[in-house]
């Protein structure tokens, strides 16, 4: 029902827009040799891809660089990311500059067709020539992949990119960023970058039915990939309240002492940032810090209590599950409270966003999956519990862990949410093809 | 006391609820396949089944296993009737000091129990968890492959627990 007044909605606005909807193809160029860019610009835009983000949604799992093929589930159906190597058939090694832009700033990609917004142009129609031409560089210099597109599971007229035109007509805003006087430069630069090519409110930002980031809620909170993106605003959950110095730490190094450690999907996230200038992390933080506000008082006060309470051993809550207090005391405490600092030691629970966020999602995956070891790097560990505990075992363990280290009501469905979150973590399980790098044919090396 | 299955024996176990499960593995029941390597749930080294599904035993409280089955490596095969997968990475020699390979053949039986012909990635996806420092990896990777097919065989029928239950 829903779904039909979506697609009702959608049709008029395709044909509306239909005079607005048709765009030229741009023609093809001979693929530009590598060594036809210039080294600092492909540097500059290599930075400018790790801040975008883009390696994440455009590669698959264990599989080659920007090759796309990774499945994007929405609330309308599945879509593929793209290949955005340089390969001539099944990549972008024929688009020019102008038509990379167009894509980037309009949602158009080079034959005239319109992309779905799974694509963060309503973000990257901020992005400056200056920027789109780096970024364009680095894409153009990195290894070409053949790898024809999936083909996206959508249904009828989601399938049909001309109603993507009446989705634009309604919510893509071209040249929505403005430099604001009144600020710092820092934070211009942050707001720039968080707003445009970071795209932070793209998964921090939550959804209308159409699937439009809801102006009027802007980073009050989204679902993305079966986890929660907390809010990053005034309505944060975090128990300690979020400033500039915390924000650069843990988007520079993955985790903070107060706030603990980037996992989901941010942990590629802040994996990217890790490469990228620090000053650009000084201005995404003194931009992200103005927009959580100043805490008040009352929120400065109990932030403090709380690390007080991280510092000393915690009370016991009154309404104790005595279940979930046994598995927490031998499963989770000999880690989370050990008192050996951070990353590898497990954070006080009381400090973690997780428990106090008011969806028990992200602590039901990080309990089933625990925290795995990134490859090639010192990295914090947890072990998933996802075979050692049934979901009523869970469940107890997460009721009792919001009672003792929240100040927060219970949380409702904590069952239902754990039987969904093993469903999806047995998908994810499932697309990973395996570790990066493995060599096409394992067996060929160690033959005599 | 406890009551523990394992291998497809009841044990009374007098151990604290929070006593990890390898330490009454090894200390209690004297099974000694598992090995204790990092303490943390991070090496692999571990890894028994439980209701056929890997886990890690040292992090593995018996609070968790109430009504639940433990199978260890001692219930897959003997010495004298090695199950596939025993037979299989003796015949790859997939060991050289050994320490980590109980818990991988462990993993490996879980994996080959839901999933009887698996790829090279689907293997090195399943025993990432494993670390070896001796470097057999690729002799694990054919061992598994081998073990695959030795299930399909009449002869390599699982001798004592744990396959069938």
């Amino acid at each position: 029902m829903i779904a039909s007044v979506i697609a009702g909605i959608l049709i008029a606005g395709a044909i509306a827009a239909f005079a607005l909807a048709w765009r030229p193809a741009i023609a093809t160029i001979e693929p530009p040799a590598p060594q036809s860019f210039d080294a600092a610009l492909v540097k500059r835009g290599r930075d400018l891809a790790a801040i975008g983000n883009c390696n994440d949604c455009h590669t698959v799992r264990g599989g080659k660089a920007f090759a796309g093929g990774f499945p994007v589930p929405t609330p309308f159906g599945t879509i593929y990311s793209s290949n955005i190597t340089p390969d001539a058939e099944t990549g972008i090694g024929r688009w020019s500059e102008a038509a990379f832009r167009r894509a980037m700033r309009s949602g158009v990609d080079r034959d005239g067709q319109h992309l779905y917004p799974t694509f963060p142009y309503d973000h990257f129609t901020n992005v400056t020539d200056a920027d789109d031409q780096a970024l364009y560089a680095y894409l153009m210099t990195r290894q070409p992949v053949h790898a024809p597109a999936h083909e996206n599971q959508l249904s009828f007229p989601l399938d049909q990119r001309l109603v993507i035109a009446g989705w634009k007509l309604l919510f893509l805003r071209h040249g929505s960023y403005r430099p604001d006087n009144t600020q710092s430069a820092e934070w211009n630069r942050g707001a720039y970058l968080v707003e445009g090519l970071a795209h932070c409110g793209a998964c921090h930002t939550p959804r209308n039915a159409l699937g439009a980031e809801r102006a009027s809620a802007q980073f009050a909170g989204g679902d993305v990939e079966n986890w929660h993106a907390y809010a990053i605003n005034a309505q944060s959950p975090a128990p300690v309240p979020w400033d500039a110095d915390a924000l650069f730490a843990y988007l520079r190094d993955g985790w903070h002492p107060d706030h603990g450690v980037a996992r989901g999907p941010m942990a590629q996230v802040v994996s990217n940032l890790s490469e990228v200038p620090q000053s650009d992390i000084r201005a995404i933080a003194t931009y992200m810090a103005a927009v959580f506000g100043a805490p008040t008082a009352d929120r400065k006060r109990r932030g403090e209590a709380v690390l007080a309470q991280a510092k000393s051993p915690a009370a016991q809550a009154s309404q104790v599950d005595a279940a979930g207090a046994s598995i927490y005391a031998a499963t989770c405490a000999t880690c989370h409270e050990a008192g050996r600092p951070l990353p590898y030691g497990g954070v006080n629970l009381a400090l973690s966003t997780a428990i106090s966020s008011p969806d028990p999602r992200n602590a039901a995956n990080i309990v089933l999956s625990g925290v795995r070891p990134v490859e090639g790097e010192r990295s914090p560990i947890m072990p998933g519990f996802a075979s050692s505990m049934n979901d009523g075992q869970i469940s107890a363990l997460l009721n009792y862990l919001r009672a003792r280290f929240s100040n927060q009501p219970a949380w409702t469905g904590v069952e239902k949410t754990v039987e969904d979150a093993r469903r999806t973590q047995t998908v994810f399980l499932l697309t990973s093809p395996g570790p990066r790098d493995a060599p096409a044919d394992a067996t060929q090396r160690d033959k005599p | 006391m406890i009551a523990l299955k394992v291998n497809g024996l009841y044990h009374e176990i007098d151990a604290d609820p929070d006593t990890p499960l390898l330490y009454v593995l090894r200390d209690e029941i004297k099974l000694n396949a598992a090995k204790f390597g990092c303490g943390l749930g991070q090496c692999g080294s571990c890894t028994v089944m439980v209701d056929g599904k890997a886990v890690l035993s040292c992090v593995t409280p018996l609070l968790l296993l109430e009504g639940k089955q433990v199978t260890t490596l001692e219930g897959l095969g003997t010495i004298e009737a090695p199950a596939p997968i025993q037979r299989a990475f003796m015949e790859e020699q997939a060991a050289q000091c050994g320490y980590c390979i109980a818990g991988m053949m462990m993993r490996a039986q879980a994996l080959l129990q839901r999933n009887s012909k698996p790829t090279d990635d689907e293997i090195r996806a399943e025993l990432e968890p494993h670390l070896c420092r001796c470097g057999t990896h690729m002799r694990i990777l054919r061992a598994v492959h081998r073990a695959s097919r030795l299930m399909d065989t009449a002869d390599a029928s699982p001798t004592v627990h744990g396959r069938a239950q």
